[in-house]
């Protein structure tokens, strides 16, 4: 007898399949044919080939996005990576009161995003804001913040009393490039894009340090052992022990946050501007670049699909970079 | 010695993760006045002058000091100013310090902007949200955790693929798409599209596959259906994972800001995180009013977490070990 074909299993997976097929698969393949189409919200126009991706190569604002996300990428990624660590380990090493540390590491966590935002957009505040209340409490001048476009590296060694600016000029001059490129470059993220740059570590640090506190318990403790009896000091033992056997879980965080890190949007769109991104564009990041493209006036749909697609090809290869090196110095 | 340098550290630090939140709150009982004037400290205390005359207390700002007198505006119990630069002796003025605590900010916020609504639109959404991704998640966890069929695998690693794609990716087609079905600016955009989660269903499979194959024989002698092997078995078995994906369904459904931001517009289906999000470009003026509408923005989510904290915080840390 013939055995009867058993649709059941399928049925089991349809309704997730439906769902996952229609709006993940089918948008995703879609974002290709956008991206080569002059697509508005019309609806589709004429094919357009790879234009969408050269206007992007000569596009000065889709470059300073990429940078500025560049910028946020590589100084949220170690500073949380390395508190989250050093939390961890404090919070690993104590007994009392070590469930309300962690929920109040927590909290940002589950919070929106949106309000968050907005609370430190008024701790930002020049005029009535917590953050130039302590500067000028413990004795300095009050600052700018979300409204400072100068560059991080400018403003400290202006106030050592160099001439950032000047050596910019004179070196724009020398490599024939233009001033402008050369002090975003140089500068490092404006102190507006690093207020950003503090509450997006502010709000992974829990997360984290939630990772790694559970990476940590499942270290045995024969190994702390083993190297008391051999002498070994703390910090020796951190590195030799812990470092070394918590690399998986450095390499899930590392991945995680830097993935969460270049899809920066919320934060920017609420705490930066009239206009958004400002001042001078320093904030201005990548998917509000896309979203702004796409949703704003010019509402093109297609550029801002493409934007879209380098993105996540920019992504896919830190992704497959990082599973490469974990494979190399896994233990 | 060692301990208590952790305690000291991870109390600086914790300082630094609440500060925040309390400013949040202090700011949201603040008059806007007070906010005005930079009257940064912690507690909502109000300082202000009066000044008697004729046995009334008037509220009056002083303007400038001349000598031994001050010239100051004088302003009746409605904060209306009734005269200006008056001048009177600078001894006479009395500066006064009070604890208040403006309550109506949440009041007034709530008129201004239709909150309420807001609200209940996002519950909506989230629970159904939840429901549909506990309900899909579990029937194709099933038939992937325990049974065979033709390309299983394939579609299993189709899915998980898909995982990695970053929102941003298949946001404008999804708008393309839902423009297509007339959906956008409806609840359907919110929810139909969420009502399957992949991270859900990988979680639930490894969650059934720990379940011994002796149980499921078992349920096969006593004749039970594969539905209700699911339903009566494998489920109860599954109850931790269950909580944990409805945490996290819920908490992504109420936070998430962009996609509602892009599908929707009419005030009668925004929800909370948009609408907080609008209020904020209103009344961007109106600190304490926005403080007010954050803390009530957070706080169903941050009272969720104070009673679920142990079981939130080891969803998420479970997350991790399996990355």
């Amino acid at each position: 007898m013939k055995k009867k074909f058993d649709f059941g299993p399928y049925l089991y997976i349809l309704p997730a399949a439906i769902i996952i097929i229609v709006f993940r698969l089918i948008p995703i393949i879609l974002s290709f044919i956008v991206s080569f189409y002059d697509w508005t919200i019309t609806g589709p126009g004429k094919f357009i080939g790879f234009e969408n991706y050269i206007t992007m190569f000569h596009d000065g604002e889709f470059w300073q996005s990429m940078l500025n996300t560049f910028y946020l990428v590589i100084f949220v990624v170690p500073f949380s990576l390395v508190l989250s660590l050093i939390f961890a380990n404090f919070l690993n090493g104590i007994e009392k009161m070590k469930s309300l540390f962690r929920s109040i590491y927590f909290i940002p966590t589950v919070t929106s995003m949106v309000a968050i935002s907005i609370v430190w957009k008024t701790i930002f505040n020049q005029q009535t804001g917590l953050a130039n209340f302590f500067l000028t409490k413990i004795g300095f001048d009050p600052m700018g913040w979300l409204a400072e476009s100068r560059g991080i590296l400018d403003i400290i060694l202006s106030s050592l009393g160099m001439n950032f600016s000047g050596f910019i000029q004179t070196l724009s001059g020398g490599i024939g490039m233009s001033y402008n490129t050369l002090y975003l470059l140089l500068g490092g993220p404006s102190l507006a894009l690093f207020c950003i740059i503090i509450v997006t570590i502010w709000k992974g640090l829990g997360y984290n340090t939630i990772i790694y506190l559970a990476g940590l318990q499942n270290i045995p403790k024969v190994y702390y052992e083993a190297a008391d009896i051999d002498g070994a000091g703390k910090i020796r033992q951190f590195f030799k022990i812990t470092w070394q056997l918590i690399s998986p879980t450095t390499f899930y965080v590392l991945m995680m946050t830097t993935i969460v890190t270049f899809q920066v949007f919320s934060q920017i769109y609420l705490m930066t501007g009239p206009p958004v991104g400002g001042p001078l564009g320093t904030t201005k990041v990548i998917v509000y670049f896309l979203f702004d493209k796409g949703f704003g006036e010019s509402n093109n749909l297609s550029y801002a699909s493409a934007v879209a697609l380098v993105l996540f090809g920019i992504i896919l290869v830190l992704t497959l970079f990082q599973k490469r090196l974990e494979k190399k110095v896994h233990y | 010695m060692k301990k208590s340098i952790s305690y000291i550290i991870l109390s600086v630090c914790g300082l630094f993760m609440v500060i925040p939140f309390i400013w949040m709150l202090t700011t949201s009982v603040k008059s806007q006045l007070e906010v005005n004037k930079g009257n940064v400290g912690f507690l909502p205390i109000e300082q202000y002058s009066t000044y008697e005359e004729d046995e009334k207390v008037y509220r009056i700002s002083p303007v400038k000091v001349d000598g031994d007198s001050t010239y100051i505006h004088v302003f009746d119990e409605n904060m209306n100013r009734i005269r200006s630069y008056e001048k009177v002796a600078t001894s006479e003025i009395v500066e006064n310090k009070e604890v208040k605590l403006h309550f109506e900010n949440y009041k007034e916020a709530f008129t201004k902007v239709p909150f309420k609504r807001y609200f209940i639109n996002t519950l909506f959404v989230s629970f159904s949200v939840v429901f549909g991704v506990l309900v899909t998640g579990s029937l194709a966890a099933y038939a992937f955790a325990t049974m065979r069929f033709k390309g299983r695998d394939f579609i299993f690693y189709l899915f998980i693929s898909m995982m990695m794609v970053p929102q941003p990716v298949y946001l404008i087609p999804s708008y393309v798409l839902l423009n297509h079905l007339g959906w956008i600016d409806t609840y359907n955009a919110l929810i139909i599209p969420w009502i399957a989660n992949i991270f859900t269903i990988f979680l639930l499979r490894q969650q059934f596959k720990t379940i011994p194959d002796e149980l499921f024989d078992a349920a096969r002698i006593d004749g039970c259906s594969r539905f209700r092997t699911l339903w009566a078995l494998v489920l109860p078995l599954s109850k931790s994972v269950i909580v944990t994906s409805a945490i996290f369904g819920f908490i992504g459904s109420w936070n998430s800001f962009m996609w509602p931001l892009v599908m929707t517009d009419s005030p009668a289906i925004r929800v909370l995180q948009v609408g907080l999000s609008y209020f904020s470009q209103e009344a961007s003026s109106q600190t304490s009013l926005l403080m007010a509408a954050s803390t009530f923005s957070i706080l169903p989510l941050v009272i969720l977490f104070l009673f679920a904290q142990k079981q939130i915080i080891a969803s998420f840390a479970s997350s991790g070990l399996k990355g």
